[in-house]
């Protein structure tokens, strides 16, 4: 245990001295030593086993063959273990059966994280928040298109391409003004009765837009109209917002026009990544 | 060395070096037993202490072991109660509480954890015990270290070592069947099998003990130990602690055949070092208080065997304050205001700890807000916000949750899933969407409060607040 020299001189010096202090002889502590060689022989070791002499096109590659390539590719190939059996009812089941199953569709949320992120959350946010005037909410209940899990799919797929004709010929300053009207009174729940006429069409203007939005102003999802009648807007929902959407249509010829279109993405997505992006948007808050 | 320094101011320089050995184990201290009260507490001690240590892990509770510190399942169990990593300020609080125990018994009493349950000092007590059944009483042992190698030394030193390195592997085992099902882990054993952290862990614990017990031995207690080196600090002149009475005992002087005037002035200690020789550390009692004393009493014993024989007072050696020593009055610990101040805190710590343990709920809620959107606008023109409830089931058995919201006058509730079970000491997480009629918001945000509740036992429950977020009115 002890190392303590008791004669410190006997070992003689180098000769060095500096102001008045001697380099003395005297050995090295042994432990110091020990690690010392403990320390080469663990580093002659490591040379062996692990990859670590730079040469010309490359690295040694140690007997144990360790690369961080390998250990992540192992590590990848667990996770996909404990989700293979996951992916494959995924792949098995139809939309709605995945639904169903609340487990399956926890694991559809979860691992559509990246996909949503990808192709989703640019127009649509990161929550599905949407952006004000320009893509829809997929958080709430409104849906152009409908809501039900096999339209999702289908949208996702196929995408959307809305259409309204511009007004700004066919319909008199008078009318324009009226039809306004009468769809904010729509969403407030009373009828601007002039308005009424201009909607319906019973005017000099012949405006259809009963044919698409229908008599009652609740759109239809089978051509992906707007419900009037509600509190959610598409586009912009203030006087000057529903003016310049009548006047100028959606995916019209002209500069002012709205765009509304979506692509589909049936061509660059796998129908089971399909499947779990439209689980993730159904059970987003609003799915029917 | 300077030549003005004069022979007789030489001497005084080193007329206590002599007193003053220290001892940095060149020397193995072979110990002499003896018997007495002391060394009976020890005795009882270590078997009260030691041995429910190393059975405790085979107690089992409700099908499962009854005191296990699950490491991959993150919980600690005591028979019913589970401790989950929330809890574990509750934890520090032990933590401390031990600490200042500590403080408060050394300022009583001096290290009697040392001299009584320390594991060092225990361990080293039962190595000791098993090298003297092998090797026989102190002066054979010596002898036999210092005889040349033969069959015979071999033979008796490989069967002690061989014990003693099986003991090191049997404390780094009995260690880790604390952290898993013990009967799983002697499986694991015999089939050589099983996660690699219970072959690894053995190593640190057999080769510690070996090492530290079998070699090292006192030299732990006096250099290497961070308690001895600080309960100087804890102790003082109150403090009662095995000390030589040397007004009493000297000046010390062997008894001689025909007593004479001589003996009269003479001390009562009679100068036989027994006293060293019992010494588990080799120190010298005589010579005061000092670092290497571990307060084992073993001392006294010897004394007081020794005070018997030539018919003097017992005592001698004895538990006694410096204070009391020097002749003033002892001064209890309840009138000393260091110890009056630990027991405070330790009360307050106590407190703490008792309140955890009643206020732990096996069922526990965390709220995460949704914030992209903050709020969605329906159809209706309701506000919907999104929120996802975390419950924890800390309890053993499923628990059925009903979940509630409060602070909203019509909020509607939608959970996913409606019907909400979480499993037994597990984590769910539910999807909550709440809808409320715009005109019932009064601002911005409105303070919410989630609910959930054992269905089957009401009082199990929990809350947590939150807020509901709207448009800006
Ligand atoms: S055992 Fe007692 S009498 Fe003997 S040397 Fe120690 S103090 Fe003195
Ligand atoms: S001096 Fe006495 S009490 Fe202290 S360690 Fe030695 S035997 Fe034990």
């Amino acid at each position: 245990m002890s190392d303590i020299n008791e004669t410190p001189d006997e070992a003689g010096d180098t000769g060095h001295e500096w102001d008045g202090i001697r380099e003395l002889k005297n050995p090295i502590p042994r432990w110091w030593m020990v690690s010392f060689y403990a320390s080469i022989l663990w580093l002659v070791l490591y040379l062996i086993l692990y990859p670590s002499i730079p040469l010309i096109t490359g690295n040694s590659e140690g007997l144990l063959g360790w690369t961080q390539v390998k250990e992540y590719k192992d590590g990848m190939k667990e996770v996909e273990a404990i989700r293979a059996p996951f992916e494959k009812r995924i792949k098995e089941l139809d939309v709605g059966g995945i639904l169903k199953d609340t487990e399956l569709s926890q694991f559809a949320i979860a691992s559509s994280k990246v996909l949503f992120g990808d192709h989703c959350a640019p127009c649509h946010g990161s929550g599905g928040q949407g952006t004000s005037g320009l893509y829809p909410v997929l958080v709430d209940d409104d849906w152009l298109y409908g809501g039900k899990i096999e339209t999702i799919v289908e949208t996702i797929a196929e995408g959307r391409e809305g259409s309204m004709p511009g007004h700004k010929d066919s319909l008199s300053q008078k009318e324009l003004d009226d039809v306004v009207k009468f769809v904010q009174s729509l969403s407030a729940g009373s009828f601007y009765a002039p308005g009424k006429k201009v909607y319906l069409g019973e005017t000099a203007g012949e405006a259809e837009c009963a044919g698409c939005h229908g008599e009652d102003g609740k759109g239809l999802t089978d051509f992906g109209s707007a419900n009037l009648a509600d509190g959610i807007w598409r586009f912009d929902g203030t006087q000057e917002g529903i003016m310049h959407t009548i006047l100028y249509g959606v995916n019209e010829d002209n500069p002012d026009t709205r765009k509304a279109k979506m692509p589909a993405f049936g061509e660059k997505l796998m129908p089971e990544q399909i499947k779990k992006l439209a689980v993730k948007v159904h059970l987003l808050g609003g799915g029917q | 060395m300077s030549e003005n320094i004069k022979e007789q101011e030489l001497a005084e320089l080193y007329s206590e070096s002599e007193y003053w050995h220290v001892n940095l184990g060149e020397t193995t201290i072979h110990a002499k037993r003896i018997s007495g009260k002391f060394r009976n507490i020890k005795w009882i001690i270590a078997a009260a202490v030691y041995l429910p240590c190393f059975l405790v892990p085979y107690i089992r509770w409700e099908g499962k072991q009854a005191i296990l510190l699950d490491i991959p399942g993150r919980k600690f169990n005591f028979f019913s109660l589970h401790i989950w990593p929330q809890e574990v300020w509750m934890l520090a609080l032990l933590l401390m509480l031990f600490f200042l125990v500590m403080h408060a018994v050394t300022s009583v009493a001096g290290r009697v954890f040392c001299g009584y349950f320390c594991w060092q000092t225990v361990w080293v007590d039962v190595f000791t015990w098993i090298e003297e059944k092998l090797e026989g009483p102190p002066v054979a042992r010596v002898k036999l270290d210092a005889a040349p190698l033969s069959f015979h030394k071999v033979k008796i030193k490989a069967a002690k070592h061989t014990i003693f390195l099986l003991l090191g592997v049997f404390t780094g085992i009995s260690f880790i069947s604390y952290f898993i099902d013990v009967y799983d882990m002697w499986g694991y054993y015999f089939t050589l099998s099983g996660p690699k952290e219970i072959w690894i862990t053995i190593l640190p614990f057999a080769i510690g003990t070996y090492l530290g017990v079998a070699f090292m031995r006192e030299q732990i207690c006096f250099w290497l130990c961070p308690y001895a080196r600080i309960q100087g600090v804890m102790s003082d002149a109150d403090t009662i602690m095995p000390t030589y009475n040397f007004k009493r005992g000297e000046p010390r002087g062997k008894i001689k055949r025909e007593s004479g005037d001589d003996e009269k002035k003479l001390g009562d200690c009679i100068d036989c070092s027994l006293c060293v020789a019992v010494c588990p550390t080799g120190i010298d009692i005589r010579h005061g208080q000092q670092e290497g004393c571990i307060t084992c009493g073993l001392c006294i014993d010897a004394c007081n065997s020794i005070m018997e024989k030539v018919d003097r007072p017992k005592e001698l050696i004895t538990y006694i304050s410096l204070r009391e020593l020097l002749g003033h009055r002892h001064r209890p610990f309840y009138k000393r205001g260091r110890v009056l101040l630990y027991f405070a805190i330790i009360l307050s710590l106590c407190s703490g700890i008792v309140w955890g343990l009643i206020t732990i709920t096996p069922l526990s809620l965390t709220v995460i807000r949704e914030r992209q959107p903050l709020f969605v606008m329906l159809s209706n023109g309701d506000i919907q916000n999104k929120y996802t409830l975390k419950i924890l089931n800390k309890s053993n058995s499923d628990i059925d949750v009903a979940v509630k919201v409060r602070g909203l006058r019509g909020a509607v509730l939608e959970l996913r899933p409606s019907k909400i079970t979480v499993p037994a000491g597990k984590l769910k997480k539910v999807t909550a969407f709440v809808r409320e009629h715009r005109e019932n918001i009064d601002g911005k945000s409105t303070l919410t409060y989630f609910k959930v509740e054992n269905m089957k036992n009401k009082k199990m429950r929990d809350s947590y607040k939150t807020v509901f977020m709207g448009p800006k009115r």
